[in-house]
Order: structure tokens, then sequence, then C-alpha cells
């Protein structure tokens, strides 16, 4: 297209957008596209054309609707903390920005389930809910900041997955805008529901790539009555990894586990000040919750455990405030890793918990071979490692090095059972190793469902489906 | 803004901004719940902490061009800083802030009018201690003439932005020259000596807050300091360095560190949150010029707020401290809070008051609006700010709203002003609170 006839589409795409949204919530000035067209994913960056506000879910569908007559590009967009670089407009188009859909529109505490639009805060949702003697468990790293509707499309999961699961576990009815402009409603208010396809998970997880969350339906659960949290501290990393599994296996399940390495343990305390010990090779951290009794014993327990796999110390925290501190410490670890080096790339590469202490060796390992820096830390309890590689983006030898090192890193989750994320999503960061964990006609499935509900391929492009599925280094047996 | 205008500051920010800074942002956001203004705005980006950095980053890559947006978008920063103890990654958001502030303001087309008064401002008045005594004196005349009750009647002050006319009518009573003249330069320590401190009298403290100057000598004589006010100290130069001066910020600060280094104190003590928190940045602003590194960390380590001192010093448990019953309430300093990490102090000295019920506000740590010229430059922002402070005041029921840096103290009068509670409500200096509480 002429650069004149691209100025006239646009303009005549403002024209239709400001009269569905209103001119207060369609912003084209290059100040305003510039701060939507990243999100937490270092490396990349793109320009979209407009950013779009909708304040309801009519205006959504009617949003999408006109993308999808005009073949416009759509990024929906809750606080763009994701690490897969999934809210990136590659090829511009609109970022559809959910922050003004913000209400917590019912809290039924007969039915125990909490309704909501796309735009509040996952932490104010759990805040909310613990006034009232309930909880909802997921509670992503990022809570503070993430939005529910970001949280439902990335499918996230949290300090307290273990125990509890993530955010899938806890979703009962969506509303959703097609692309097509339609609004539909899946499930409901009903623990039996087997009308149909599961339509409410389907849309879980998926990455903005289908449609648009405007309204969910969450399920809520009684508040745990107490809870009790050990530090346990380790001179050698595998013997945190056999800690991990050998609780497990004693039929234990602690609602946090989480294993933090010398570095990370290292810019944690560097930040946050609390008293980490910075000379112990990893740390892990141990959360129970439930009946009082019951959480004594199995602290009790699982601490014995960390003892006899050769923990050097086992310390419980002798407050809430103490506990509180150390979940928020570990909530920081990927930023605060950040400080180390100009580039951090995180993984979230994740195996069977059997075979943490596996992983967390191979990982090491392959840290060494490519000779490139890589910190682990993680949901040790769910399989879910977050090995993440200090570097610096200008080095561009050390990124090529970095690259190979993360595809061996998914090459042996994948052998050992695992997968290429547990939590992050795939957006373009592993788009081009999905295929590895999928296979082709696993990847044809999925064609098929996206070009069902968006023929047009208007929903989050770029992001999921490779253009090319990166080579294997070892042949997939 | 000209196309050659662009690329010259375009072309300044790739020389002079910090880029490993601007990197070492990992964009995940921690920081946006802290920033006022991010909130202010209805979760704008634009004026977020995270989207301040992808612009200044985003002029620095040439993928933008620096416009009257990305300008408003810092001008809107209240510097107040919120955002640097939350980032996990630690980045220096302020020296960021200052750089590009600094690049913009060299490139700024201003009238000529604004121009010269900028200039007389920040060269001509501010470095100079006798011509701001002149200035604040001028204005102490004409608060003595009983002009400002003519001026309010006959709608002078109307003219002006309702946050000017407010502060108008808030500004404390200025001594009068001859007094400021007259004062000693050297206080002898009561009961045991502890210590010896010089005193970083500040530009307006030491003229419109000339009496606050006074409680924080005391207060440091009876804890056992002999005070010295060394001479030629200037002020800080934190105006100049937060709207874009920084060569003359710089020029001011080696004078001040040659005028502390001749008093050779054990402490260097500063009663205004703003002024502290520009003084403990003097090792990073000279950090070029190798010859002054040194001293400037030394300049730097000595330097602690009246509260931190007083408290280091055992002070509240050594005087009874003691007041008519009644709800205090305490109001950060942001700068502080959060540059100078001086915030359980006051709190703990307030706490010791005999009759004082201690309640803490919520958001306490978040800023008022005053952020130095913030209430001049940015009015609209900092009344909005203001007034939904001023709903967390009142929420404490509090009859004292305890604050510790000048313009917090403005801006907090000006807010008590502004609902109605002046007669009800007061806003004082901690320094002169507790002086109340010892006599
Ligand atoms: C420091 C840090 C720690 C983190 N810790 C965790 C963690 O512990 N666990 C975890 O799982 N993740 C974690 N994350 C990743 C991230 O926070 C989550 O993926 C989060 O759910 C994203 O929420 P968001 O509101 O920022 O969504 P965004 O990043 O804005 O969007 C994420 C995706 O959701 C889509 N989307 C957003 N809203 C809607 C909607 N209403 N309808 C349809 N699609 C939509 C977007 O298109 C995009 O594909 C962390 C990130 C950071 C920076
Ligand atoms: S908290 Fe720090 S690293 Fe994170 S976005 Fe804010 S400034 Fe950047
Ligand atoms: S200094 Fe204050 S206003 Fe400015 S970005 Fe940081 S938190 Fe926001």
């Amino acid at each position: 297209m002429s650069a004149a006839k691209v100025k006239k589409k646009l303009s005549l795409l403002k024209e239709k957008l400001t009269s569905i949204v209103g001119e207060k919530n369609v912003d084209d000035s290059s100040s305003g596209r510039l701060v939507y067209s990243y999100d937490a994913t270092p490396n990349y960056q793109a320009m979209p054309d407009f950013v779009v506000s909708p304040g309801n879910a009519e205006e959504v569908a009617s949003v999408l609707k006109l993308c999808s007559e005009t073949e416009t590009p759509v990024y929906s967009r809750g606080s763009g903390t994701n690490l897969c670089a999934d809210t990136c407009p590659v090829n511009g188009g609109i970022v559809l920005l959910l922050k003004r859909l913000d209400q917590i529109l019912e809290l039924d505490k007969e039915n125990l389930t909490i309704t909501v639009q796309p735009g509040v805060i996952t932490k104010e949702i759990s805040e909310m809910v613990e006034e009232e003697g309930l909880f909802y468990p997921p509670d992503p790293s990022s809570m503070k900041i993430s939005t529910i509707g970001g949280n439902l499309s990335e499918n996230s999961g949290g300090l307290r997955g273990l125990k509890y699961g993530v955010t899938r576990d806890y979703v009962m009815a969506l509303q959703i805008a097609l692309p097509n402009g339609e609004l539909i409603r899946t499930g409901g208010k009903l623990t039996k529901d087997v009308a149909g396809y599961d339509l409410t998970r389907l849309f879980v997880g998926s990455e903005g790539t289908l449609g648009v969350i405007t309204e969910a339906t969450l399920k809520l659960i009684p508040k745990p009555e107490s809870q009790k949290t050990i530090l346990a501290l380790y001179q050698d990393i595998e013997a945190a990894g056999r800690s991990v599994s050998t609780i497990i296996a004693h039929k234990m399940i602690p609602v946090t586990l989480e294993f933090l390495d010398q570095d990370t343990i290292k810019a944690v305390e560097d930040f946050t000040h609390i008293g980490l010990p910075t000379d112990v090779k990893a740390i892990l951290l141990i959360v129970q919750d439930g009946p009082r009794e019951i959480v004594e014993r199995d602290i009790h327990s699982i601490a014995e455990i960390c003892r006899s796999e050769d923990a050097v110390d086992v310390r419980l925290a002798a407050s809430d405030e103490e506990a509180e501190k150390l979940a928020t410490a570990r909530r920081s670890a990927l930023s605060a890793l950040a400080r180390l080096k100009p580039t951090t790339i995180l993984e979230d590469a994740t195996v069977p918990r059997s075979e943490i202490a596996t992983m967390v060796r191979a990982i090491s390992e392959i840290a060494e071979k490519y000779n490139v820096r890589i910190s682990t830390f993680g949901h040790a309890g769910d399989g879910n490692l977050h090995p993440t590689c200090l570097t610096d983006a200008r080095d561009q030898d050390e990124m090529r090095r970095v690259e190979e090192a993360f595809a061996e890193i998914f090459e042996k989750a994948i052998e050992l059972g695992g997968t290429l994320t547990g939590e992050h999503g795939v957006g373009m960061t592993k788009a081009p190793y999905l295929e590895w964990k999928l296979g082709a006609a696993g990847i044809d499935v999925m064609r098929g469902i996206k070009q069902a509900v968006d023929p047009k391929g208007i929903m989050n492009q770029g992001k999921v489906f490779a253009e090319k599925t990166k080579e294997r280094a070892v042949a997939a047996k | 803004m000209t196309a050659t205008e662009k690329k010259k500051i375009q072309h300044d920010f790739k020389e002079k901004m910090d880029y490993d800074e601007l990197l070492n942002c990992m964009r995940c956001g921690f920081c946006l719940p802290s920033c006022p203004t991010y909130i202010e705005t209805g979760h704008q980006e634009k004026y977020s902490p995270r989207g301040r950095i992808a612009l200044m980053k985003g002029i620095t890559d040439g993928i933008v061009e620096p416009d009257d947006d990305i300008a408003h978008s810092l001008d809107l920063c209240l510097g107040c800083r919120a955002c640097e103890p939350v980032c996990p990654s630690g980045v220096q958001y302020g020296h960021l802030l200052e750089d590009a502030r600094s690049i913009l303001q060299e490139h700024k087309k201003e009238s000529v009018p604004v121009k010269m008064l900028r200039k007389g401002i920040f060269n001509e008045l501010f470095p100079h201690q006798n011509r701001l005594e002149t200035a604040t004196s001028l204005l102490g005349i004409y608060q003595r003439s009983g002009l400002p009750k003519v001026a309010r009647k006959i709608g002078f002050m109307n003219l002006f932005p309702e946050s000017m006319a407010t502060m108008e009518k808030v500004l404390p009573e200025v001594p009068k020259r001859k007094e400021i003249r007259q004062r000693p330069r050297f206080f002898e320590h009561e009961n045991e000596k502890k210590a010896t401190v010089a005193l970083f009298a500040g530009c307006l403290m030491d003229t419109m807050f000339f009496s606050t100057n006074n409680a924080t000598i005391r207060l440091l004589q009876k804890a056992g300091c002999d005070v010295v006010i060394p001479e030629n100290q200037l002020c800080c130069g934190a105006l100049h360095g937060h709207s874009g001066e920084l060569g003359k910020a710089k020029e001011m600060a080696k004078e001040n560190i040659d005028a502390f280094e001749a008093a050779d104190a054990d402490y260097i003590i500063t009663n205004a949150g703003g002024c502290g928190a520009f003084l403990i940045e003097y090792d990073h602003i000279l950090a070029d010029e190798p010859e002054w590194v040194e001293r400037a960390k030394k300049f730097v380590s000595k330097l602690k707020d009246i509260s931190a001192i007083l408290v280091a010093l055992d002070f509240q448990n050594r005087h009874r401290l003691k007041l008519p019953d009644q709800i205090v309430t305490y109001q950060d300093s942001c700068h502080l809070r959060n540059v100078m990490h001086t915030f359980s102090e006051p709190r703990l000295l307030l706490q010791s008051i005999e009759g004082v019920t201690y309640e803490e506000m919520e958001g306490a740590d978040t800023c008022c609006g005053s952020a130095g010229d913030y209430n001049i430059v940015q009015p609209k922002m900092a009344m909005q700010i203001l007034d939904h402070k001023m709903e967390k005041v009142e929420k404490t029921q509090a009859k004292t709203v305890v604050t510790a840096n000048p313009g917090c103290l403005l801006e907090m009068k000006a807010g008590i002003e502004r609902v109605g509670k002046t007669g009800e409500m007061r806003a004082v200096h901690i320094a002169d609170l507790l002086l109340e509480a010892l006599e």
C-alpha cells in the first residue's frame, strides 16, 4: 500500500474507533503508542497504530467487529507484565487496553464465587475475599500489578500452585467478546456442568489469540485457618532438589515449596535486606497451611526430611509478618536478579517433580557448556523452575549462546516428561519450540480451533503459532 | 519544537543519558502501584515510572521524537521517587529524570521574560543567601504592611492559580532580616557532650522557616551537641537539579562541600527532607569530577536528618516530652523517606511524647503534591493529589499533622485551609513540635 493510502486507511479507522469508544479513548500520539509497545519481556518492542480503551463489553465487541471487517490486528492488554512478549503489537494495529473494565461486580457468599471485570488487579480480589474469610489461591508474583484478565489468558500460577493449582482451576464462567463481534457466555456458578465442549477452559490460557475476556466468575474456597513457614538451607543444590522430591514422595503437599539458588538469594537480599543467609548454595522456602495441628505436624515432618537430605539448617519463621516478608522477598526474585546484568531472560521450563534434582543439575551443566550465566529459582514443588539468564542484549555472540542454551534446556525438560512453560505462556518467545511439545498434529488441532473462532486471524498475531519451528539439536526420539 | 531542535535533543539523549541505567529497568511494572501520577491519571502508562523510562529510552534509541507530550509526561512527574525503593532491579529513576530534564531544559525555547525570570531565580537569587533574605524580607514587609488583607479583599490573589492563592494565605510570618543576621554561628551543647554537628541551614529554611531552624538548634543542644552553622554555605541546589539546571547545582555543591569541610563536624544535620535528599547525592552529581568525588563522599557520609540524629543520641529517652492530649499523625517527606530512608525515626519520636495518640495515616508514604515547585508549575495535578491526601488526613481525626520538610509543611497547611479546618487542625514541622513538647 502506498503511504498516502495507509494514511487514509488509518484516519478512517480512527474515525470509526472514536465513534465506538469516544475520542478520549483512542490514542495515536507517538508517546501514547510507545508506552504500549512493550511488556515485561526483554528485547521485544513494536509500535501499535492506536491504543484503544473500551469502557464495557459491548464496546469491546464492537471494536473487535470493526477490526475483523478491516483486518486490523488486535493485541489485548492488561498490565503488560507477561514474560513471553504476548502483548507486543508486532504487526501494528491496535492495542486494546482493558484497564477501564476494572469493577468487581459481585461477591456471592452463598455460591462462593466472585464476578469481576478483566481489568481488576489480582491482589484486589485476593484482599477483598480474605476480608470475608474466603480465599482466592492463585497468586502470581506479579499479583500487585497484573490484571485478572491477564492471569486468565496466561493461565497464571503462583507460589501456592503446588497445593491449590493455577488460575484455570478457579474459573467457573466467562463472558467473551469474539472477533466477529458476538458476546458469549460460558460455564456458570455450577460445580457440575457437562453441556458441550468446555469452552471456559479453552479460553483460559489462550493468550489473547481467540477473543477478549470481558467478565469472569471465579471460584472461592474457605480461607485456611493457619499457616507456617520454614526456610531450609543447603550447601548442595542437588540436595535441595532431592528434598523436594522426597517431601512429595512422603505424601506431603505443602502450599508453597520454592527454590532459590545462591545468585538469587544474594540479589533478593540486596533488595529486601530481610536477613536471608547469602553464604548458602540454595534455599527452600516451604509453607504449609490448614488446621493448626496438621500444619504443626506437617512442618515438623518436612523439616525432618530436609535435615535427612543434608539441609545445613532449617529455620522457622518467627511470626506471620516474617513469613509474609519471606514470601514478598521471593516474589521479587526475578526483578531483583535484573540488578546483576542489563538483560535478564527468564524461562519457565517445567518437569515432573520427581525430576527436579536432575533438571537443576542439567541446567547448571548446560550453562557451563555454553558459557552463559544462569541463575535458577522457582516453584520447585510443582516442578516449575525459572532458569534465568543474566546477559547483555548488546553482546550478540553471547545472545546466540543464550538461545542455544535455552533450546537445550527446553529439550531436556521435554525429555524428562516436562514442558516448555509452566505458567508464563508461549507468546513469541516459546512459539518456535511449541511443536516439540505438541507435535505437528497437535499444532494442527490448535490451528483448526483458531481458524474456527478467529477466521480473519486478527487476534494477537505472531503469538503461539510460529512461522518456523526451531530445529532440534538432538533428533526427536 | 522544530525538526532541528528535536534532532539536537535526540543527540544529547544519546550522548548523555546513562544507557545502562535505562536498560536496568526490566519493565516488570513493580513500581506502578506506588506512583501517584499513575494512580491519579487513571492508570496511564505514560505517567508511570516504567512508561517514563520507556519514553526516555525511546528518544535515546531514536524510536520516538521528543515532543510536547513527552515533555509533559516528564513535567507531570513529582520527582517523589516513591518508585525507587519498590524497584527490585534498583533502577535509579531520580538520576534518569534529572538528566532527561536537564537536556530538555537546555533546549527549551522559552519566551524572553520566562528565561529572564528563571535566570533570575536560579542564578541570581537562590545561590545568594543575602539576596534571598532580601527577597523574603520583602515578603515580610508585605505581610506586616496589611497589604495581604487588601489584596485578598480586592481579589488580587484570584488572578493567580488557586494553589498560589491558598499558598499565600498559609505562608509563615517571615522574621525581620536583622534577626536572621544577628543569630550567632556557634551554640554550645547542654548536658553531657555527645557530638559536634554542623547545621545545614538551607535557603528557605533559614529565612521563611527561621524559627524552625532555631528549634532544631535548641533540640541539638539539648541532645548534647555543639552546633556550628558554617559560613559561606549555600542553598543545596535541589531546585536547580530538579528543574534541569544541573550545571549550576554542581557549582553550589562544591561551595557547600568547601564550607562544611571547614567546620569539621561529626555530623551534618538537615531538617528539610528535600534538601537532605539532594545533599546526600552530591557524590553522584560530582561523579565525573575525580578531584571532588572523595570529598563529596565524605560529606555525604556525615549527613543525617534531625530525627535520625535525635534517635541516634537517644534523645527521646533522655528527655521528658509532653503535650496536651491529642491525636497526631505524620506525613512523610518523600525525599526523606525514599532517598534518605528516614521514616521510622520521626514516628518513634512522636510516639514517645506523652499525651500524643499517634495515628498512622493511610498512605502517609505517598506524596502530598508539594514536590518542590510542582504545585506552582502543575497546580491542577498538585491540587488533585492534595485533595485525596486530605481525605486520608481527616480520617485519622488528628489535631496535629507533622511534617519534615518545608514544602510539605506549606502543602499540608494549604490542605487544611482548603478543607476549611484552619483553627481546629494544624500542620507543624517535627522540630517545632518536639521543642514544644520539651518546654
Ligand atoms: C516480576 C514478575 C513476576 C511474575 N511472576 C509470575 C508468576 O509467579 N506466575 C505467573 O504465572 N506469571 C508471572 N508473571 C507473568 C505475568 O505477570 C502473568 O502472565 C500475568 O498474568 C499477566 O497479567 P497482565 O495483566 O500483566 O497481562 P498482560 O501481560 O497485559 O497480558 C497477558 C496476555 O493476556 C492477554 N490478555 C490480557 N487481558 C485479556 C483479556 N481480558 N482477554 C483476553 N486476553 C487478554 C494479552 O493479550 C496477553 O496475551 C510474572 C511477571 C513478572 C514481571
Ligand atoms: S520496578 Fe524498576 S525495573 Fe520494574 S518497571 Fe519499575 S523501574 Fe523498571
Ligand atoms: S518520582 Fe514519583 S511521580 Fe515520578 S515516576 Fe516516580 S513515583 Fe511517579
